[in-house]
């Protein structure tokens, strides 16, 4: 019980059964992010590489009129960064980055629809047998014969953040 | 946008409030016989007394007024006003700001021993005991007061009711109220005031003591006060009532009569005076700014279009909008720009403190306060000035002893001046005390590491050795300097602005300290430059010159990164190395020299494109840790580039050079 409440914290839910979210691909997996964070989708847009940044977030884009940063959760995984496709994606969210909303791209392979997950579906993450970083992941919620990964965007980003923050110094 | 916070606006007018009696007070030390400013000084008192008291700032309202009494008795010429008097006032404001900020905290003994002070102050003023000035009490005088406010006062938040309660607090009143005015019931609007006055007063105070009772609502009201029949029960001596009933009186009555009848015309030219400043909260400003920043961008990807196009109307348009947005950016500028005077009063304070902490005579000598500049500038200039004036008067000016030894007036002077040159402003902080110890500058910069020992530098090298973190002449350290911000946030915030810091120091004759900040943080003219497929952007106020790098010069300065201008050598940055752009070089490259203060850096770029009015956009936290880009802005093709850190590419290059140097 107590294992299980640590799992899944109560962000994703927030003592709600349901939650609507969008669905979308990265890598060949299915991610779920709340559709309420969502601010929109757009085709890909020209990019501007920042040299000295890091690869997670190597570029920024103009969302109507503002500089945002660009992510691509696929390195912060580890994995290789893959050419885009005619389906490929930028999901704008918000995100709280040191306490501050920050509008953030993220690259996906392919955006899917707006759909509901439901809590009784969700399972914490298991610790094994998984290529992605547990911590990375709040939950799995099962659909059919898959599972969909509801990613921990905060731990994501304030990692890669305090990663590269030790890391400077010693570059 | 929600209703702003009550309390915060009485905070807000609080603050303005306290600065204009401080600023009243100090203009008083200079001229303690000036009517105008006691006069000023008692109003402001009187309306944060009264409106800290309508907001629920009580214990505000109970100190301040004893020290609106104790003015009350200057401006009545009961009582000079003496140093001593408005140095125990001044305390008492910074009191007075506690109390607003902290209203709940528990003041009363800081207020009771404040308040002794000012007593004390008061006593000492008047030269005599107060007992004497009572000896005879003056005669008993009625007066019939008839007063009507305007229809809106209370929703102006005039109180009648306080009035009359401070007439009552004059002597017996009957008051009549005249209820002519009211309307039917369905005519009336529950928050007009349809009632008038008339109040018969004895009171032993003079007639002007009633004129104060309304010294606020003056300018708007009718007020008629005529001396009347004594009551019955109290006989009066009949040739002082002669007297009194006329001569004097008639000339004051007529002047209100003449005023009454102007009032309709007053009440209007005083209602389109206020509609001529509004206050805006500042981020709507910034909002309206973000607004027209991308309407220029917008409008120079209008213009792209229509210059490809052979259409003469689009084109004709596209003219038109540019115009026309060029108009709007600058009115949205002018609207942001405030006097740098709000800066500079805030120094008259300082000083006077400074004084007389360190028990030197300073005199603080300002100009150019007309100079406008930025508000978010204005506010992030406030801290590192402070440090800087501290700084002047602790380290800079000596002792008045020291100073008449070495030929120099006894009191010491501080000098701030501000002036616009081209796209900046200068604000120079000049004392004349005995300037920068050079030796001790480098004896403590090779101490700490800064530099090696017997490293040659220049002066302005070695001044600005003192903006370094942790460096401070130890020795000298005193309670003043060792407070609030260090030489190195003055230094960080004046990056921050994209400012410069100049220092000159004439040893015996004083310092002077110039910071060059940028007009505006917003938009700023930049050269576009292109670096392998990429482009960014240079702040042109930076740039000094653009020049060919000749393949000779190519070839020969491989390795150690330097070019010979007129005689000097300057290091410079290949952009494209320190970007890893991994495309081969264009055949002609082009080095834009750049230059904070006196230090300059080269940068090699592929070509050079152009100016380009830039609106500054700031990058997310995410890339804050790149230091090579303060900013990002998008061109015309709707592109984002990258905006260059001078400041920090300028670094880079020194270090660059003093690595070459001590290899070499």
């Amino acid at each position: 019980m107590s294992e299980a409440a640590r799992a899944i914290p109560d962000t994703v839910w927030e003592g709600r059964e349901e939650i609507e979210v969008v669905t979308f691909d990265i890598a060949g997996e299915v991610f779920a992010l709340q559709a309420a964070a969502v601010q929109e989708i757009l085709d890909l847009l020209p990019e501007t590489t920042v040299p000295g940044a890091r690869a997670f977030v190597g570029s920024v884009i103009n969302f109507r009129g503002k500089v945002i940063p660009l992510a691509d959760i696929r390195l912060a995984f580890g994995m290789e960064a893959t050419q885009p496709t005619i389906d490929s994606r930028i999901i704008v969210i918000e995100l709280e980055i040191d306490g501050e909303p920050t509008l953030t791209g993220i690259r996906t392979d392919k955006v899917h629809e707006v759909t509901t997950l439901s809590r009784t579906a969700g399972e914490p993450p298991p610790s094994v047998g998984m290529r992605w970083r547990p911590d990375f992941i709040d939950c799995l919620v099962k659909r059919g014969s898959d599972f969909i990964i509801v990613p921990n965007l905060q731990a994501i980003f304030s990692a890669n953040h305090a990663q590269r923050q030790t890391g400077s110094s010693t570059t | 946008m929600s209703f702003p916070d009550p309390i915060a606006v009485f905070r807000t007018e609080a603050a303005e409030l306290l600065e204009q009696i401080e600023g009243g007070l100090l203009d008083l030390n200079v001229d303690l016989g000036n009517k105008d400013q006691i006069d000023a000084v008692f109003r402001g008192l009187h309306t944060l007394k009264g409106s800290g008291a309508m907001f629920g700032f009580d214990a505000l309202a109970a100190f301040t007024h004893h020290c609106e009494t104790a003015f009350d008795r200057v401006r009545k010429g009961e009582v000079p006003a003496t140093q001593a008097l408005v140095s125990a006032v001044l305390e008492a404001m910074d009191h007075m700001r506690t109390l607003v900020e902290t209203p709940a905290g528990d003041h009363d003994a800081v207020s009771e021993a404040l308040l002794a002070k000012l007593r004390s102050a008061v006593v000492m003023a008047s030269g005599a005991p107060l007992a004497t000035t009572t000896t005879s009490a003056p005669p008993v005088t009625c007066y019939t007061v008839r007063f009507s406010l305007p229809q809106n006062a209370m929703a102006n938040g005039t109180n009648p009711l306080g009035l009359l309660d401070e007439l009552r607090e004059l002597g017996d009143c009957r008051v009549i109220a005249d209820r002519s005015a009211i309307p039917t019931l369905d005519a009336l609007e529950p928050t007009d005031l349809y009632l008038s006055w008339t109040v018969e007063l004895e009171t032993e105070e003079p007639r002007s003591a009633i004129d104060d009772v309304f010294i606020f609502v003056m300018d708007e009201m009718q007020l008629e006060v005529s001396k009347a029949r004594p009551s019955i029960e109290q006989p009066k001596d009949p040739d002082q009532q002669e007297s009194a009933a006329g001569e004097p009186l008639q000339p004051a009555f007529a002047a209100t009569r003449a005023v009454s009848a102007a009032t309709p015309a007053l009440v209007d030219a005083k209602a389109a005076k206020a509609a001529e400043n509004v206050r805006v909260p500042a981020e709507r400003l910034d909002e309206l700014m973000d607004r027209v920043g991308e309407l220029v961008i917008a409008q120079s990807r209008l213009s792209q279009l229509a210059g490809g196009s052979g259409d003469l109307q689009l084109r004709a348009v596209s003219e038109d909008v540019e115009r026309l947005s060029g108009e709007l950016r600058d009115t949205m500028m002018v609207l942001r720009m405030v006097p740098v005077a709000q800066l500079f009063g805030r120094f008259r304070r300082l000083v006077h403190d400074l004084a007389h902490e360190t028990g030197k005579s300073i005199e603080l000598v300002t100009e150019g306060e007309t100079t406008e500049v930025d508000k978010s500038v204005i506010e992030r200039l406030a801290d590192p000035m402070v440090h800087l004036v501290r700084n002047s008067c602790d380290h800079g000016l000596e002792p008045a002893d020291e100073r008449i030894a070495a030929g120099k007036p006894q009191a010491g002077r501080i000098f701030l001046s501000a002036r616009q040159q081209a796209g900046e402003v200068i604000i120079t902080i000049k004392d004349d005390g005995r300037g920068i110890n050079k030796e001790r500058v480098r004896a403590k910069a090779e101490a700490s590491g800064l530099i090696a020992a017997n490293q040659s530098l220049t002066d302005q090298e070695l001044y600005q050795l003192i903006f370094q973190p942790g460096f401070s002449t130890a020795q000298e350290v005193t309670n003043l300097s060792g407070r609030g911000v260090g030489m190195d946030v003055v230094k960080r915030t004046i990056d921050a602005l994209r400012g410069a810091i100049n220092v000159i120091s004439r040893p015996g004759e004083g310092s002077e300290i110039s910071l060059a900040i940028p007009l505006t943080l917003a938009i700023i003219d930049g050269l576009l430059v292109r670096v392998g497929t990429g482009r960014y952007v240079i702040p042109l106020s930076a740039v000094e010159e653009c020049l060919e790098l000749s393949v000779e010069e190519d070839m020969r300065s491989r390795g150690r990164s330097f070019i010979s201008l007129r005689d000097s050598l300057v290091p410079f940055i290949r952009l494209r190395d320190l970007f890893r752009t991994g495309t081969a070089p264009d055949p002609f490259q082009k080095v834009v020299v750049i230059s904070t203060g006196a230090e300059r850096v080269g940068l090699v770029v592929d070509q050079i494109i152009g100016d380009h009015q830039t609106v500054i956009k700031s990058m997310s936290k995410l890339h804050h840790d790149v230091g090579t880009f303060s900013g990002a802005t998008i061109l015309g093709d709707g592109d984002v580039a990258l905006i260059l850190d001078v400041g920090h590419l300028v670094a880079e290059g020194q270090q660059q050079e003093a690595h070459l140097r001590a290899a070499g």
